[in-house]
């Protein structure tokens, strides 16, 4: 990468649809709506584990108002896959089952049937009067249980995907195994000289978006369908629709809202086809808009775990071995992060030796999602955990230990490629650098550090950039905003065409609009899109150039495009009378678009490769109150290694979000169940997320190693936030109270229960 | 000649072989070419993302392997 | 039985037909097309459809909408006037104090609430003021960052026109 100076990229423009958002202009999804419009409720199984007997719905139709009850039945039943490069390939029977129970109910919350009438006093009256008759199941509510000899099956057909356990015969709730390994395990723990072994446990967690779920969907008479709808691709939303219900993608349009967060619990389709079908039934559209509970309840959370590891070292630090086993709840579908978990788990370290299994196990709750990162925060949480250890029990720097086993460039990943340049190092190094390290910590305070990893994905993206008669330009893309990508876009072409960034607008379009482009998710807008981004827009220069030799009336190669400020053409030779050419502006030739060959369009797509790896490191003060067991976080810092911050600010935003999701994790947040499988904490009041007076401020660490697959050295950064604080927090937990403690998250009463206050309930 | 190096998931299909060197010039060449030795991986390399000397495609049918390039075959990961 | 309401609404009259059950978040956003004010949970927890009402500020989600009648109700479309925005909203711009953006109205119309009742809070009153608020994007620092830098920069001004 040279050094190339830039004049917009690095810089903090405000963003282009700021105005909409901070005066309450800009619209989400509940925000839209149509004439005629229905109000749409669903029915959801009040049992965690049932099968459905039989389903009533003839005194829900005959409310007043109601225009349409659909059930199971009416959403196929589909054996269709949609190949994603994303997760590999979702199966669409699971998602369309999840959509709606076709046999059994599996959490509570599953939808069973749902109902669309002119008002949501009606929808929700005639949704109690759906009788569903249920012969209610043992629930399986833990791993224990799942694979337990004498468990309930959650699916007859189910057996293991990837390396099954040996001697796995018959039906299973264990939907998958994956194991890495390298070298001698055996061998390399006899030769330790320390070694620690720890179980970990994490709850369930939910991305917790403020925004709920929620769409638009009209279902016309000619078979063309409209759907509005928050989600994180307006692509996928529009291909999971299709594919479900067996439309061709060209009759459905969606129109992807602003959407209010998502941390990838916004990739999956809930609400949507159900609409549709509701919209196609009642013949008018419908809306539908799930309550915070729903959203608990019945979207996508991430993976409860539990986590068996081990790790052994030299006395000089060296860690030599390691072994782990991760079990990770799926939910009621195939399909839980524990691949990533165990490629993610050692990915910070040099570690000659190691063997990793990895577990998907089905349990009665509601399917996972991508959460932020997905499975790699859980697993790390383990890992860095004991890296924290074997500090303590070698007495060495946890800094240091850290930047002895660090990975960097040449070494090869756990799940085998070799690594390109990466930054870890240089995190490390500015962790040790920073003021926080070495300052003095209060009397109940205890400081804790951890690294972490991402992969940080690629993928399809396309772009169009459109150059005004005026000499301004706007930039469509196809991926929703959810952190401001959109400025991030019109940087790019500012960059690159050398117009100021307020001149150029940069929009999300529908599926009719934009070119097709893979979700947003993965920390892969600014890289892969941006790349598409930054093509359309030399696309433009190419262009230009042409423009110019017709103008000049010379050969299109003695033209050159010169970017900078102001964007222009020069003429690398002279002209025929012998004078100078005086260069050509991108305004000047925009004015003369018509005349030069009309529109000036630069269009690009790309499949880009996985964007290269991000590593974090993050330092957390922790103050425990060793009375109440109640600990709050005093001081935080965020070191990243984040490729090339485009926008500063919105890069800043990412990774002090992600900090304090990952604090949360850590400290409060947990799905609580009752013994039957009912959640019993669905609500903002009882899952505890972290509020501003729970934190400080957070301070951030930009690392800069270029991503040698970007122009300008983009690698993704929205991700890796998330995966240190977990045990951030408890290693600062350790620090301060003497404790290790293994369990998250850290609420008050397990820390006194760990501290021996108070008896283990 | 392309080195190809299996995950322990995918070690289960090839007699437990770890590394095999595979002469191919694009990743769909390779991967038809892995199964023709190693009848039981089909059906295993459907959504398999391909790493070309530590760079990770999807989807990467046609992409071009170097010569003496290292291949990890891996689960596709995105995120969210 | 549809309940008549007359009220005030971001400086206009305003007459509004309810149910006695609708909350007020329910006829702002669905009667009077007010869709800036933001539904999160229904239940109070999450602040996104903070209104002012006679200058308090409540969660519109547990306000019954005929609790409206006589009083006077801004929400996020009557913060900003014609010509300019307010400093908060110029300052969450110019902070970068939103990603997704969905919470925003709320935060800005509870830190107009705390900075109406104390122009130059301390880190720790905002930080308390604004815990009946949740974002899940920001982590709050560039929220905290852009209220203090807007109490700051309105008191200034106060000071600059005396």
């Amino acid at each position: 990468m040279s050094a190339r100076t830039y004049r917009y990229i690095g810089t903090r423009p405000i963003r282009h649809d700021g105005l909409d958002k901070v005066t309450g202009r800009a619209n989400y999804g509940a925000d839209f709506t149509l004439p005629g419009l229905l109000q749409g409720v669903v029915v959801r199984s009040p049992h965690a584990h049932a099968r459905i007997v039989s389903i009533e719905t003839q005194a829900a139709e005959a409310v007043p108002g109601v225009k349409a009850v659909i059930t199971g039945k009416d959403i196929p039943e589909t054996s269709a896959r949609l190949a994603l490069g994303a997760e590999g390939a979702f199966d669409l029977h699971d998602i369309g089952d999840n959509l709606m129970a076709h046999g059994k109910a599996l959490y509570e919350g599953h939808a069973v049937a749902a109902v669309a009438a002119t008002s949501i006093d009606a929808a929700r009256e005639a949704a109690k009067l759906v009788r569903v008759v249920y012969e209610p199941l043992e629930p399986v509510m833990s791993i224990e249980r799942a694979i337990a000899p004498d468990a309930p099956i959650l699916h007859a057909d189910m057996v293991t995907k990837g390396r099954p356990l040996p001697g796995t015969t018959g039906p299973t709730n264990i939907a998958g195994r994956m194991e890495l390994k390298r070298g001698d395990v055996d061998q390399a723990f006899a030769g330790a000289d320390v070694v620690v072994e720890r179980e970990f446990r994490t709850s369930t967690v939910h991305q917790g978006y403020i925004e709920p779920h929620a769409c638009v969907a009209r279902s016309g008479e000619d078979g063309q369908i409209l759907v509005w709808c928050s989600t994180q691709g307006g692509f996928i939303a529009r291909d999971f629709c299709a594919l479900i219900l067996g439309i061709d993608a060209a009759r459905i349009k969606v129109i992807p809202s602003e959407i209010g967060g998502g941390f990838g619990g916004k990739i999956p389709v809930y609400l949507e086809p159900v609409a549709i079908v509701l919209s196609h039934k009642a013949g008018r559209p419908v809306k539908m808009v799930m309550s915070r509970s729903e959203v608990f309840r019945a979207s996508g959370p991430t993976s409860g775990t539990r986590i068996r590891m081990k790790l052994g070292a030299k006395r000089d630090g060296t860690i030599v071995a390691a072994q782990a086993s991760l079990w990770y709840e799926a939910g009621a579908y195939r399909g839980s992060p524990s691949g990533a978990g165990a490629m993610c788990c050692l990915a910070s370290y040099a570690i000659p030796n190691f063997f990793v299994e990895a577990h998907d196990v089905v349990v009665n709750k509601p399917k996972v999602a991508a959460y932020r990162a997905p499975g790699s925060p859980m697993a790390t949480f383990a890992t860095e955990s004991l890296v924290d250890e074997v500090a303590r029990a070698i007495g060495m720097d946890p800094i240091e230990l850290r930047l002895k086993n660090a990975v960097a460039e040449g070494d090869h990943a756990p799940y085998g490629p070799v690594y390109g340049p990466i930054g870890l190092k240089q995190v490390l190094e500015a962790a040790r650098a920073h003021p926080h390290w070495s300052a003095p910590l209060g009397p109940s305070q205890g400081r804790g550090v951890a690294c972490g990893f991402w992969f940080n994905a690629g993928l399809s993206s396309s772009a169009t950039v459109t150059l005004n008669g005026d000499g301004s330009a706007g930039v469509v893309t196809g991926n929703p905003d959810i952190g401001g990508t959109r400025v991030a876009q019109a940087m790019m072409v500012a960059e690159e065409l050398g117009i100021p960034v307020e001149r150029v607008r940069p929009s999300v379009a529908d599926t009719d609009t934009a070119g097709y482009t893979d979700l947003t998710g993965g920390s892969r807008v600014c890289y892969a899109t941006g790349m598409a981004v930054i093509r359309a827009a030399q696309d433009i220069a190419e262009q230009l150039r042409s423009r110019a030799a017709t103008i000049w009336n010379v050969d299109r190669d003695r033209v050159a495009w010169e970017p900078g400020r102001p964007g222009r053409v020069i003429a690398l030779d002279e002209s025929p009378d012998g004078s100078v050419r005086p260069p050509l502006t991108i305004v000047e030739l925009a004015s003369k678009m018509a005349q030069t060959g009309g529109p000036i369009v630069g269009r690009a797509a790309v499949n880009a490769p996985m964007a290269g790896p991000g590593f974090a490191a993050h330092i957390c003060d922790l103050d425990v109150d060793k009375e109440t067991g109640r600990s709050t976080v005093a001081r935080y810092t965020a070191i990243q290694d984040v490729g090339k911050a485009v926008h500063p600010s919105f890069v800043e935003g990412q990774m002090q979000g992600g900090a304090a999701q990952g604090i949360g994790w850590a400290l409060n947040e947990e799905y609580i169940y009752d013994a039957d499988g009912v959640m019993e904490n669905a609500g903002f009041l009882d899952y505890r997320m972290p509020v501003a007076s729970d934190l400080p401020m957070i301070d951030t660490v930009l690392v800069e190693v270029a991503n040698p697959l970007h122009p300008y050295g983009v690698r993704g950064v929205g991700e890796v936030p998330i995966v240190p604080p977990l045990a951030a927090v408890a290693n600062a937990m350790r620090d301060a109270t003497g404790v290790r403690f293994t369990e998250l998250p850290l609420s008050p009463s397990r820390v006194l229960e760990g501290l021996g206050t108070i008896a283990k309930g | 000649m392309a080195i190809v190096h299996f995950s322990s998931n995918l070690s289960q299909y090839t007699g437990g072989l770890e590394t095999v060197s595979i002469e191919a010039s694009r990743v769909g060449e390779l991967l038809r070419a892995l199964e023709q030795r190693f009848p039981d991986l089909s059906g295993h390399l459907e959504s398999v993302a391909v790493a070309i000397d530590g760079v990770i495609y999807n989807d990467a049918t046609y992409q071009s392997i170097p010569p003496d390039s290292e291949i990890h075959l891996l689960p596709p990961v995105s995120g969210g | 039985m549809r309940i008549q309401v007359e009220t005030t609404l971001n400086g206009e009259p305003t007459t509004f037909l309810c149910e006695a059950h609708h909350s007020l978040l329910d006829v702002l956003r669905n009667g009077l097309g007010l869709t800036g004010t933001k539904e999160g949970c229904s239940t109070g927890d999450c602040g996104a459809c903070s209104v002012l009402m006679d200058g308090r500020l409540v969660p519109a989600c547990l306000v019954l909408a005929p609790e409206a009648q006589d009083r006077t109700v801004i929400t996020i479309e009557g913060i900003a006037t014609s010509e300019a925005l307010h400093p908060l909203q110029q300052k969450f711009l110019e902070h970068a104090a939103l990603q997704c953006g969905v919470c925003t109205p709320g935060f800005i119309v509870a830190a107009k609430a705390l900075l109406d009742a104390n122009p130059n809070p301390s880190e720790t009153e905002t930080r308390y003021w604004l815990a009946g608020n949740l974002c899940r994007c920001t982590g709050y620092d560039k929220i905290v960052r852009a209220v203090l830098d807007a109490a700051a920069e309105m008191s200034s001004g106060k000071a600059a026109a005396r």
